[in-house]
């Protein structure tokens, strides 16, 4: 049986590690590698890392680094920030990244996703929505690191659009929760979830092991992600997958 | 030496990398000829199926490999999207040619896709048959880590040394001869994949 993933996310600011709370109030935790190799030692089931101000800096990510955490580090690795072309998406994968997510150029050039899905697979291409209540009681989709809004766009109509681009996989951010650790948006993970035949990793919110049972099993999504989780807190990994175990959740342990 | 094959389809780094922490000398090689000096081979694959097979057109690559794994007979190791190069033809992204040294064709998961959804991603566990030379000293039901839409359906079920069960059961690993695929990532896979890589190189 395919296991539930749960997966680390370790978000770069300048190159360093840190914990957010709604996409802001940047807290500096610690260096890049050192954090993946604690996770590398927990055998995490996959590690997603993403540089939240690439894009607005209008740089690529730093492929040292990708470079430094895929030599030590032999977990399936998601790398995303400052994504903008095949060439940028070449080289992420030619230094050991598995996935690339994308999110900024995506929404920008839409047909971004098909040209890397036909040529490295879908399987390669995670669209990152970051999306964020809005007043009319439903979320907008948000580009440039949440400083963006495309009123326009709701996850379930961006996420569907993507599957159909050729996205292989959705990593579905609430800016709301995001750092709160106050539990997952489980009706929007829901919603996303299912409207796609895509994997969808529900990312924002994670602050105890009952959350991670609960956007499963109630949000539907195919794999969470949690940062300030396992910097902040006393669990790891799996410890969460212990309780999502004696849930019934079928994880690898 | 075991030869890693770079044909511009990403992720050699990890397949290198894995075999350097088991101690194994290893070469990216980006020459065809450079396979001479290898003692087996290993074909990684990231990607679409139709660009692979035209990267390895179109830098030489398939007549040196056949004749290297066909003629000389050197182990080969296909890895994920390797591995379903070694069939003979597939159906991503419309009809394609591969190296046609299994009798097998690639094609996409027929299942209930909002029950089990697509692309295949995640640890799942693998059934390996007794005499699996890849599987040796690997208990039964160990996870690997699978990431992939596409499988090969071999003609010749007797080739077929590990399967894998998501909505149907499919090929996650093949043996013939001194032709090896795994539709999983040994490289990404941890402690077994680690374990199957060790087989490639000590057990075949």
């Amino acid at each position: 049986m395919l296991k539930t993933r749960i997966i680390p996310c370790i978000l770069l600011k300048n190159s360093m590690v840190v914990k957010s709370k709604a996409f802001s109030e940047w807290r500096n935790i610690g260096n890049c590698i050192n954090i993946a190799r604690v996770y590398n030692a927990r055998e995490v089931d996959e590690l997603v890392i993403l540089d939240i101000t690439a894009t607005n800096e209008k740089r690529p990510f730093l492929t040292s680094l990708v470079r430094d955490v895929a030599d030590e580090c032999f977990i399936p690795l998601t790398i995303g920030g400052g994504v903008r072309s095949v060439e940028d998406i070449r080289k992420m994968l030619q230094v050991g990244a598995d996935k690339v997510a994308i999110n900024t150029e995506a929404i920008r050039r839409p047909k971004f996703i098909s040209e890397g899905a036909k040529i490295f697979g879908n399987q390669c291409m995670v669209v990152s929505i970051d999306a964020k209540r809005n007043s009319k009681g439903g979320h907008s989709v948000y580009s440039n690191s949440g400083t963006v809004e495309h009123a326009e766009l709701t996850p379930v109509d961006w996420a569907q659009k993507a599957e159909d681009l050729g996205a292989g996989e959705i990593l579905l951010n609430s800016i709301d929760r995001d750092g709160m650790m106050n539990g997952f948006d489980l009706e929007l993970v829901a919603e996303v979830s299912d409207a796609v035949n895509i994997p969808v990793i529900a990312c924002g919110g994670a602050g105890k092991p009952q959350d991670f049972v609960d956007v499963v099993k109630q949000g539907h999504a195919s794999a969470a992600s949690g940062a300030s989780i396992f910097l902040y807190t006393q669990y790891t990994p799996n410890e969460v997958k212990r309780q999502m175990s004696k849930s019934g959740i079928d994880v690898r342990l | 030496m075991i030869a890693v094959v770079d044909y511009g389809m990403g992720n050699l780094r990890s397949v290198s990398k894995a075999l350097d922490l088991l101690g194994f000398k290893n070469t990216i090689v980006s020459e065809p000829e450079a396979l001479e000096n290898a003692e087996r081979i290993i074909l990684p694959g990231v990607g679409a199926f139709g660009d692979a097979m035209d990267n390895l057109r179109e830098r030489g690559w398939i007549p040196k490999l056949e004749n290297e794994v066909l003629v000389k007979r050197k182990p080969v190791l296909g890895v994920c999207l390797g591995m379903q190069l070694l069939a003979e033809n597939s159906s991503e992204n419309g009809e394609h040619n591969g190296l046609g040294w299994i009798k097998a064709s690639v094609r996409r998961f027929e299942i209930d896709e909002k029950k089990f959804k697509v692309p295949h991603v995640g640890w799942n566990n693998v059934t390996s048959s007794e005499n699996s030379r890849l599987f040796k000293g690997i208990e039964n039901g160990k996870s690997f880590y699978f990431v992939h839409s596409y499988h090969a359906v071999c003609k010749e079920p007797e080739v077929i040394s590990a399967t894998c069960e998501y909505g149907e059961v499919f090929a996650a690993a093949i043996e013939k001869g001194n032709v090896y695929g795994t539709q999983f990532h040994p490289e990404k896979s941890q402690k077994w994949g680690l374990a199957v890589l060790k087989n490639f190189v000590t057990n075949v």
